[in-house]
C-alpha cells in the first residue's frame, strides 16, 4: 500500500489530518461515554444510600486488578508507538502482541465479573434478585453498570481487534519511521478507552465504601 | 521512552490513593476527590501517552472542545436536577 494518498502534499499533512480526525472522533466518543455517566451521576445523587449499597457488591479486587492491567497495556501501546516512530518494526510488533494480550486479560475478569453479578442475580430483569429493601433502584444502579461497563468492554474488543490487524501490517513491514500514522491512531483510541475506564472505575465500584 | 514509564509509576501510585481514599469516610469529599483524581490520570494518560503535549495547538483546541461541550452538559443539567428545592416556591404558585 501507497505510504502516502494522493490528495496530501506530504506524509507530514497527511499525519496531521488524521491527528485531527481522530480526535474529533473522539471528541463524540467523549460526549457519549459523558451522557452516560451524567444519566448515572442524577440516579446517584436521587438515590445515594441504594447506589453506594449496590456499589458494594461489586467485587473491589478485580477492578482494581483490571485497572492496573489497563493501564499497564496503555504504558505498552506507548512503548509500540515509540518503536515505530524509531522504524524498528520487530519490536513494535512484540509491544502490540503484549498490548493484546493485556487488553484480553482485562476482558476476561471483566466477564468472570458478569459472570458473577449474573450467578448472585444482579443482571436487571424479570430474574433481579436484591436483599435490601429498595429492588427498582438497586436494578437501577446495575443497569447503568452493566450498560457502561459494556460500552467499554465493547470499545475493548474493536480495540484488540484493531491491534492485530496493525501487528499483522507491522509484521509484513508496512511502517516505517517516516509512515507510522496508522500506530499513532491506534495508540489514541487505545489510550481514549483507557481514560474512559479510569472514571468508570471510581465512579462505580467506589460510590460508598467508607461506610 | 523513561518519561513513559514515569507516567505509568504516577498513574499507579494515583490509583493506590484512590482506592485507599474511598475507604476513609469524607463525606461529599469523597466523589470530589475519587473524581479528581481520575481527572489527574486522564489529564496525564492524554498529555503524555496521546502525546497532547508535543502536537499542534489546532489538536488543543479540539482536545479541550470535547471537554468544554461536556461541562456545558454537566453544568446545564446540574443546575436543574440538583438544585430542585433548593429555593422554596413562588408564593403565586401556591395560590393556584
Amino acid at each position: 500500500m501507497e505510504a502516502r494518498a494522493h490528495q496530501f502534499e506530504d506524509a507530514e499533512q497527511q499525519q496531521d489530518a488524521a491527528t485531527l480526525g481522530m480526535w474529533v472522533f473522539l471528541t463524540t466518543e467523549v460526549l457519549f461515554f459523558g451522557a452516560l455517566l451524567l444519566g448515572y451521576s442524577v440516579y446517584r445523587r436521587a438515590f445515594p444510600s441504594t447506589f453506594g449499597e449496590a456499589s458494594r457488591h461489586l467485587d473491589i479486587v478485580l477492578g482494581t486488578v483490571n485497572t492496573a492491567v489497563l493501564l499497564c497495556s496503555s504504558l505498552t501501546m506507548a512503548f509500540g508507538v515509540y518503536q515505530a516512530q524509531q522504524g524498528n518494526n520487530r519490536a513494535l510488533v512484540r509491544y502490540l502482541l503484549l498490548t493484546m494480550f493485556l487488553g484480553s486479560l482485562f476482558l476476561g475478569i471483566k466477564f468472570y465479573e458478569y459472570y458473577e453479578k449474573y450467578s448472585e442475580g444482579l443482571l436487571p430483569g424479570s430474574a433481579f434478585v436484591w436483599h435490601g429493601s429498595d429492588t427498582a433502584h438497586a436494578s437501577i444502579f446495575f443497569l447503568f453498570y452493566f450498560i457502561l461497563t459494556g460500552m467499554h468492554a465493547l470499545h475493548m474488543i474493536v480495540g484488540v481487534c484493531l491491534l492485530l490487524v496493525l501487528a499483522i501490517r507491522g509484521r509484513l513491514g508496512r511502517f516505517s519511521a517516516s509512515y507510522y500514522t496508522p500506530l499513532e491512531m491506534g495508540g489514541l483510541y487505545w489510550h481514549f478507552v483507557d481514560i474512559v475506564w479510569v472514571f468508570l472505575f471510581p465512579l462505580l465500584y467506589l460510590v460508598d465504601r467508607s461506610s | 521512552m523513561r518519561i513513559y514509564v514515569l507516567v505509568w509509576v504516577l498513574l499507579l501510585l494515583l490509583l493506590g490513593i484512590t482506592v485507599s481514599a474511598a475507604y476513609i469516610p469524607l463525606g461529599k469529599l469523597n466523589p470530589v476527590l475519587a473524581v479528581g483524581i481520575a481527572a489527574t490520570k486522564a489529564a496525564l494518560i492524554a498529555a503524555y501517552f496521546m502525546h497532547l503535549r508535543s502536537t499542534a495547538r489546532l489538536i488543543w483546541i479540539v482536545a479541550t472542545a470535547g471537554v468544554v461541550w461536556l461541562a456545558i452538559m454537566f453544568t446545564l443539567t446540574a443546575g436543574d436536577y440538583f438544585m430542585r428545592g433548593y429555593l422554596p416556591k413562588p408564593t403565586v404558585w401556591q395560590q393556584r
